[in-house]
């Protein structure tokens, strides 16, 4: 379980994060949404030890994140930043590999391989160990980060660590629908095998359908949290977003879907005309 | 970036871990090799056939004249000469390695950000002002004093830089370059300020110095240097894991449960210690820190497990092969260091931009 209360994050003088409260429990998916400038990145850089933030606490379960050192922290939590680049050439297989070199995995040198491969398989890239990092599409780049972060997580189910914790910083911006599904779906999976999956996602739509839990930020702050259903409401979210939205549902399940209000768009059209 | 595209990076993972492996295993050889051609050439034109005569006489005691000269000229001379040289050599492509990978940049080199002129000014304060004011200091370190100030120069000058181009945790690689040259040019203005105020014979020490030479070579050299080799091979094996770590960000080696700014420093110590302890006994050596590893990459990738013990191996070697064209070119006398090395690496240095461009320091 990882938990933040109250939690302030103070950047030159300016408010970035007011008065957090968030619990991300393993076993479920919490999707950290709202509009850009909200926080959201610095919210995931705080509960990842990254950032220590100006005032409140973040305990993951129940130990405060700042006793715990990095090399601790990393056998329990892996991360996924948003896209990066390699100033030398290392091959993709390499790049995942490094998730199992956290220090205090030594034990499972051997294995690297296999989590390695796995995790490769697990994001769609079977055949690209031996490519190059750098050579590789943003989306293609981003997988190879989703599986080292994977590759990380299974070497430290091997070493017996507690809760682990998954946090992705929009695992899917620059990926194709199917790879969204494939991405999102081992996210539940993670979740299902008793992991806390912490997304910080654009795409309402993907959140509506794949998370357990929503947390809204906007300006620094919650705007509401709760299940997609509660969350997914025009009201909430036009006043978030700045912007009318109009929420949908599919029809066989009821999950939700999001489009802007296309009223003003069909109004203009209509005066042109 | 054209080079990612080299052939030989182009391989499977475990052919290329074998490559890595065989690389190693290669520079071995090719440093055993250097160590042996360095102790069989020279002026004097004593082979390497008189080893065997000068250990033997060396343990039953020395009989001739011509024996007494041979175990003089490949014990006390060439000896402490190959030692240091492939000391030297091993510290600069170590060094130049390990801030290529801090800096995420392949053109990153001690030489190139001012580290080098930073210890080579603490360097020169020492010889110029040795009996003035840094008198107590020569007092107080005796044989040290020099690789000791070159060190503390050094030391200086990165921690000055790391200051300058580090913002909120972020080690900014374009001011980084653009700070290093500007405090290298100050060392270097000063460092020419003490030689213009220098006498003929300081002045020609200097200028020496500043080519770079492993001719001033001798046993308390060797053991000035001891206490740096010795840091240097402790800390090394703990910096590997980090600097991979460092290739994919700072963040994500935050990630990877690396203790980013422990590491940071970490590095830039051992660095500084190698570039000072080089430049003690050796001058101003360039090129070494950025062709070696360069070299290495392309056969192997850039897997710290490999590149450092690589760049240590092949550095001495190169740099083994080199002082032994600086001794023979122009025989009996002999050419600095430094020229010899510039004329090899700044050719393989000027493919290297030609080829990346300025990769890396958007």
């Amino acid at each position: 379980m990882l938990e933040a209360r109250e939690l302030v994050l103070e950047r030159r003088g300016r408010r970035l994060l007011d008065g957090i409260d968030l619990a991300a429990p393993g076993g479920r998916v919490t999707a950290i949404i709202g509009p850009n400038g909200a926080g959201k990145s610095m919210l995931l850089k705080v509960l990842a030890g990254e950032l220590a933030p100006t005032a409140g606490s973040v305990r993951l379960d129940g130990q405060e994140m700042s006793t715990i050192s990095a090399a601790a922290l990393a056998r329990r939590r892996a991360m996924v930043p948003q896209s990066t680049n390699l100033s030398f050439p290392f091959t993709v297989v390499e790049v995942v590999r490094l998730g199992a070199s956290v220090p205090g995995f030594d034990g499972i040198k051997t294995r690297a391989h296999e989590h390695a491969d796995q995790a490769l398989e697990t994001v769609g890239l079977g055949g690209f160990a031996a490519r190059l990092y750098n050579e590789l599409s943003g989306g293609e780049k981003q997988r190879v980060h989703i599986a080292r972060a994977l590759c990380q997580l299974d070497a430290a189910h091997r070493m017996d660590s507690e809760t682990a914790v998954l946090m992705l910083d929009e695992p899917t911006s620059s990926l194709d629908l199917a790879h969204q599904v494939r991405v999102l779906d081992e996210a539940r999976r993670q979740a299902g095998i008793g992991r806390a999956v912490l997304v910080v996602i654009h795409d309402l739509n993907l959140a509506a359908a794949w998370a357990d839990d929503i947390v809204l930020l906007s300006a620094g702050r919650i705007h509401a949290r709760g299940k997609p259903a509660e969350i997914f409401d025009n009201e909430i979210l036009s006043e978030a977003y700045g912007c009318a939205i109009e929420v949908n549902r599919t029809p066989p399940a009821g999950v939700p879907y999001m489009l802007p209000h296309l009223l003003a768009a069909a109004q203009r059209n209509g005066e042109a005309s | 970036m054209q080079d990612m595209t080299s052939p030989i990076a182009r391989t499977t993972p475990q052919r290329r871990e074998r490559i890595g492996y065989q690389l190693i295993f290669a520079s071995v050889l090719l440093l055993v090799a250097a160590v042996l051609v360095s102790l069989s050439f020279g002026a004097t034109g004593i082979t390497l056939g008189a080893l065997g005569r000068v250990l033997h006489a060396y343990v039953y005691g020395a009989t001739d004249s011509a024996g007494v000269t041979e175990q003089l000229v490949l014990l006390g001379i060439r000896l402490p000469r190959t030692i240091l040289g492939a000391f030297v050599g091993a510290a600069l492509a170590v060094s130049g390695a390990m801030m290529q990978g801090l800096f995420r940049n392949p053109l990153a080199d001690p030489g190139i950000i001012g580290v080098s002129s930073g210890a080579t000014l603490a360097a020169v304060i020492t010889i110029a002002f040795g009996k003035t004011f840094a008198a107590p200091w020569m007092a107080a370190f005796g044989v040290y004093a020099l690789p000791f100030a070159a060190f503390l120069g050094g030391f200086l000058t990165t921690t000055l830089l790391v200051l300058i181009a580090g913002r909120r945790g972020q080690l900014m690689v374009g001011t980084l370059l653009l700070a290093g040259i500007a405090i290298g040019a100050m060392a270097g203005a000063l460092t020419g300020l003490i030689a213009y105020a220098s006498d003929d014979r300081e002045l020609r020490d200097l200028t020496l110095w500043s080519l770079g030479s492993l001719s001033g070579a001798s046993w308390p050299k060797v053991i000035a240097i001891l206490p740096f080799v010795a840091v240097i091979a402790i800390m090394l094996p703990r910096v590997v894991r980090a600097l991979n770590g460092f290739l994919l960000g700072e963040a994500e080696a935050f990630h990877l449960g690396i203790d980013v700014e422990r590491m940071k420093w970490l590095i830039v110590v051992v660095t500084a210690a190698c570039v000072g302890a080089a430049v003690a006994v050796a001058g101003l050596v360039g090129f070494v820190g950025i062709v070696v590893p360069h070299f290495i990459r392309l056969i192997a990738g850039p897997d710290h497990r490999i590149v450092l013990p690589c760049s240590a191996l092949l550095g001495g070697a190169l740099l083994l092969f080199a002082d032994v064209i600086a001794r023979l070119a122009v025989k009996p006398a002999e050419l600095p260091l430094g020229i010899v090395m510039a004329a090899i690496g700044a050719p393989v240095f000027l493919h290297l931009v030609l080829r990346r461009g300025v990769g890396g320091l958007e």
